[in-house]
């Protein structure tokens, strides 16, 4: 148990809403699926985002906004995080987003929206598929 | 290869620090070898422990300390850790939410760690994780340990400044003759100092550290009062941890504690190394077979230990 590799997972909101039940009902889901999840709270900036993500060196960042500000915000942390070379950890959003917005989001790097009457095991499903730790996917170090 | 990474991180490279971190929590192969080439470099950063029982504000007293050492111009790495769930292996790391207004800050380097099952506050790859901040240059480096009990003294042995952290109220006289970490803590804080009975259990605390005789090294533990949320007493309180730091080095302390803190690391490398080998190389079939004598009480523990040891190490 003390020595294996766990995925590492930082949930952040993002922007001026503080609207944080669901975003804490994630992480609580993904501590009960055994991930290690860092919890950085409301308000964030990207910048502080994508910081917090490098010191923490975690495989993957869920970010939420109910606010209407997705397209900027999360934008923003996927350039940045690729401006800071660590464009191989994995973002997804979740919240209010119009559906027309989701094409651009992923098209800007953002690798999955969850759209509000999602299941957690939707989620979590989605994770388990597609996120390795950083140091099994092989490539970049 | 390792050269350069170790060259990486001694220029404060963020990133192949968070990954070797990493790599040491998870057990990663190469990861010891690297730990080994970084190992000359460090023991140069001082190292301050902040312990005390959960929800006492341990995290907001590290924010507010980070905002103040800043001040003065030093650089901090900070560790927070966090408890493991025993059931899922999963963890919250939620201490960084009090600090995250430093996390653009190039001068401060907060690593959130889980204690992934390891005992008395602290988490196994603690210790690396500190040297890992000590090598890329940062001066200070606070440690806050998982919310404790009375028992839980790891971190003294880590640190070079210990600060037990309390509240108001937490107990009368009798808990503060209890041993334990009373016995090793450097300072005490009494935070939220703005709730009834703060002066109480200053003036309690202070009566019990008056009692403590011998043994110390002459450093008398102050009692300080403090309210984080509103930034009240912590120039005082780092004041006081540079003083310790003073007293420390103008005697014998530095090096007793250094001294101390290798022995545990040898320590804990010959416990883990002699874990390792035998996990990996004694028969599980027989490991089985002491374990069924065992509960059929052919057996004691003491002697079942001997013999895998004695298959294990050629005397």
């Amino acid at each position: 148990m003390e020595h294996q590799t766990k995925l590492r997972v930082l949930v952040a909101k993002p922007g001026l809403d503080g609207h944080d039940r669901g975003v804490k009902i994630i992480a609580r889901a993904f501590r009960d699926t055994g991930y290690e999840v860092i919890y950085t709270g409301v308000h964030q900036t990207p910048e502080q985002i994508v910081s917090a993500a490098i010191q923490e060196d975690v495989d993957l960042i869920g970010l939420s906004c109910l606010s209407g500000a997705h397209l900027f915000l999360f934008n923003e942390v996927v350039r940045q995080l690729i401006e800071q070379d660590a464009g191989d950890i994995i973002v997804i959003g979740g919240g209010i987003i119009p559906e027309e917005d989701i094409t651009r989001l992923k098209g800007a790097g953002i690798k999955e929206i969850f759209l509000p009457g999602t299941s957690l095991d939707e989620i979590l499903k989605w994770v388990e598929e597609n996120v390795k730790p950083l140091s099994q996917r092989g490539g970049s170090k | 290869m390792t050269v350069e990474l170790v060259n990486r991180i001694l220029e404060g490279d963020v990133r192949t620090a968070a990954r070797l971190m990493r790599g040491i929590e998870d057990g990663a192969a190469d990861a010891f070898g690297e730990m080994a080439d970084l190992y000359p470099h460090t023991g140069k950063a001082y190292i301050v422990g902040i312990t005390g029982a959960p929800g006492g504000g341990k995290s907001t007293l590290v924010d507010t300390l980070i905002t103040t050492f800043r001040q003065r111009d030093m650089t901090l790495g900070v560790v927070a850790i966090d408890p493991t769930s025993p059931f899922t292996g999963g963890a919250i790391l939620g201490d960084r939410v009090r600090m995250q207004k430093h996390s653009t800050d190039s001068g401060v380097f907060i690593r959130s760690v889980a204690t992934r099952g390891w005992l008395g506050g602290l988490a196994r790859a603690a210790v690396s994780i500190i040297h890992i901040m000590d090598a890329m240059g940062k001066d200070i480096i606070l440690v806050e340990t998982v919310g404790i009990g009375q028992q839980e003294v790891d971190v003294t042995r880590l640190a070079d400044t210990s600060i037990f952290v309390l509240t108001p109220g937490s107990g009368d006289a009798i808990q503060m003759m209890k041993a334990g970490i009373l016995e090793v803590a450097d300072i005490f804080v009494v935070n939220k100092a703005d709730l009834e009975g703060a002066s109480r259990s200053k003036m309690e605390l202070q009566a019990m550290l008056g009692m403590k005789s011998g043994a110390c090294e002459e450093w008398e533990p102050s009692v300080l009062l403090t309210e984080a949320v509103n930034n009240i007493g912590i120039e005082e309180l780092v004041d006081e941890i540079l003083k310790h730091q003073a007293f420390l080095v103008s005697g014998e302390g530095m090096e007793k504690r250094r001294k101390e803190r290798a022995r545990l690391e040898l320590t804990e490398a010959i416990e883990s190394s002699l874990k390792d080998y035998i996990d990996s190389n004694v028969d599980k079939a027989f490991l089985e077979k002491l374990v069924d004598d065992l509960v059929q009480r052919r057996t004691n523990p003491q002697a079942a230990a001997s013999q895998i040891i004695g298959k294990s190490i050629k005397r």
